[in-house]
């Protein structure tokens, strides 16, 4: 049977079988990427509304960088929240390099810039068009900003899936500040990396698979809140939320 | 004795960068007064009323207002051509209005259902603002305003969007408002709807009052020569 093939049956046997060792790197990798993405939600929510409608001296800069860090590599990332928890670092007291938690720092760092930016951009849009009505009814800014960032509140949703999909796909990031370790921070895709260099491919082809399937459900849940939004909003369907994202999405280095 | 004013612009200009929307206005709003300011596109009617609001504050120039009844503060309302209504049903919109205006709870609830029953809409009042209809959304745009309990009413182009019958219920409602004592302050282009609703009309262009008289003075023997060609269709648009 062709090496491919023979690789793919045995990753799907491993799927069926639910094999230990694989469903512990995938609960580690979501709750990882899900407790990053909650983290930066709290952050970049709040954040990129508050951007959105405020006014002040170096704004303009500040969005610049804001921009700038959406293309922030992963590796670039790990580096910096490594030598901040390294022992010799500002924060290596906390003894946390190596641990799941050092990986949630690091992928929140990675994506509040991701949901930040998108959340900014969507709320802005609403403010510019319909900032004055609320103004006139009595709103400040930033209980304008509040209600818009309610009012965009399906395009916020597709905001923290696309965090997720990046959070969950990266590899660099968790690697260096994770370490890999077997049975603690080995995620998907640091599993994923080694076993092909290891040259046990049904195990790598086994964690692809899951985390397609994890990004291919998050899409699919998207399509469905904005399906059943446009149904409970009376809109045409597709047409609701103006600054549309891309949908979770690839993997990052 | 003459009525103290409402609202008073005193030689107030405007600027958008290089661009000035407003120049030298001078005006006078009683209480209770329906007026109309009309003039072409870009002629600075709804920059006036960003500025009678108190939305948009004069370049140059005073903006002065008085005080209603018991000396309480006035309340503002304006309708604009295209209401925003948030992602909410009909009557959270009208409830979110009224908590922006620091109305909470059981009052909140009753002014809720009498505004909405008001513009006719109680039938829909747990229905998305987003499913109704345009004459609907404005109706409810109108159902907000009124919650206010605004003492003044602006209106930007309030029927510009909608079709004929929508036009005459939004036209009924604001006559009803306004027979309650409400002052309406509106831009319209459409003349018809002027002589129908208000009773003073601002002829503007290019960001100057020509002509500022009575309805009937106005239409009969429009003030100004630039008014006259506007009333006549003869300006440039």
């Amino acid at each position: 049977m062709d090496p491919f093939i023979q690789s793919l049956h045995t990753a799907f046997a491993l799927i069926a079988e639910a094999e230990p060792r694989l469903l512990q790197v995938v609960a580690l990798s979501l709750g990882v990427s899900g407790s990053a993405c909650v983290l930066a939600a709290g952050f970049g929510l709040a954040g990129g509304a508050a951007l959105a409608v405020a006014r002040f001296p170096g704004r303009r800069a500040l969005l610049v960088l804001l921009n700038t860090l959406l293309a922030l590599p992963s590796v670039v990332v790990g580096l910096v929240v490594y030598l901040l928890l390294s022992r010799s670092g500002p924060l290596g007291s906390w003894g946390l390099l190596f641990t799941p938690t050092a990986m949630v720092i690091a992928q929140t760092v990675l994506v509040m810039p991701v949901v930040a930016a998108l959340t900014r951009e969507a709320v802005e849009a609403s403010w510019q068009q319909n900032g004055e009505q609320l103004r006139s009814l009595g709103a400040g800014r930033w209980s304008a900003g509040a209600l818009l960032l309610w009012d965009e509140r399906m395009v916020v949703l597709t905001v923290l899936l696309a965090a997720f999909g990046r959070a969950v796909s990266e590899v660099g990031a968790v690697m260096i500040v994770g370490g890999n370790i077997d049975g603690h921070t080995r995620v998907m895709t640091t599993a994923i990396a080694l076993e092909t260099s290891k040259g046990d491919l049904p195990l790598a082809l086994a964690l692809g698979a899951v985390l397609l399937g994890v990004v291919l459900l998050l899409n699919a849940l998207i399509a469905l809140v904005r399906a059943w939004a446009a149904r409970a909003h009376g809109e045409a369907p597709g047409s609701a939320p103006q600054a549309r994202p891309g949908a979770a999405g690839a993997a990052h280095g | 004795m003459a009525e103290p004013a409402l609202i008073a612009l005193d030689q107030v200009g405007l600027r958008y960068g290089a661009h000035e929307a407003l120049c030298g206005v001078s005006l006078c709003i009683a209480p209770g007064e329906r007026v109309a300011f009309v003039g072409a596109n870009g002629s600075g009617k709804s920059s006036l009323l960003r500025v009678l609001h108190g939305l948009l504050a004069p370049s140059v120039g005073t903006r002065s207002q008085g005080v209603a009844a018991h000396g309480r503060a006035l309340r503002f309302a304006m309708l604009f051509q295209r209401p925003f209504l948030l992602r909410l049903s009909a009557a959270a919109n009208v409830r979110l209005a009224l908590w922006l205006g620091g109305v909470r709870g059981a009052d909140a609830q009753a002014r809720t259902a009498e505004a909405l029953r008001r513009v006719g809409l109680h039938g829909e009042a747990a229905r998305a603002a987003q499913a109704l209809s345009g004459g609907q959304q404005q109706r409810l745009a109108l159902a907000r305003a009124w919650a206010l309990q605004p003492d003044v009413l602006l209106l930007d182009e309030p029927t510009a969007s909608l079709d004929p019958s929508a036009k005459r219920e939004v036209e009924a409602l604001l006559e009803e408002f306004s027979e309650h004592g409400m002052t309406l302050l509106m831009a319209s282009h459409n003349l018809g709807q002027v002589k129908r609703l208000a009773r003073r009309v601002v002829y503007l262009e290019h960001g100057r009052v020509l002509a500022d008289a009575p309805i009937a003075e106005f239409f009969e023997d429009a003030v100004a020569p630039e008014a006259r060609l506007f009333l006549k269709g003869e300006l440039p648009w």
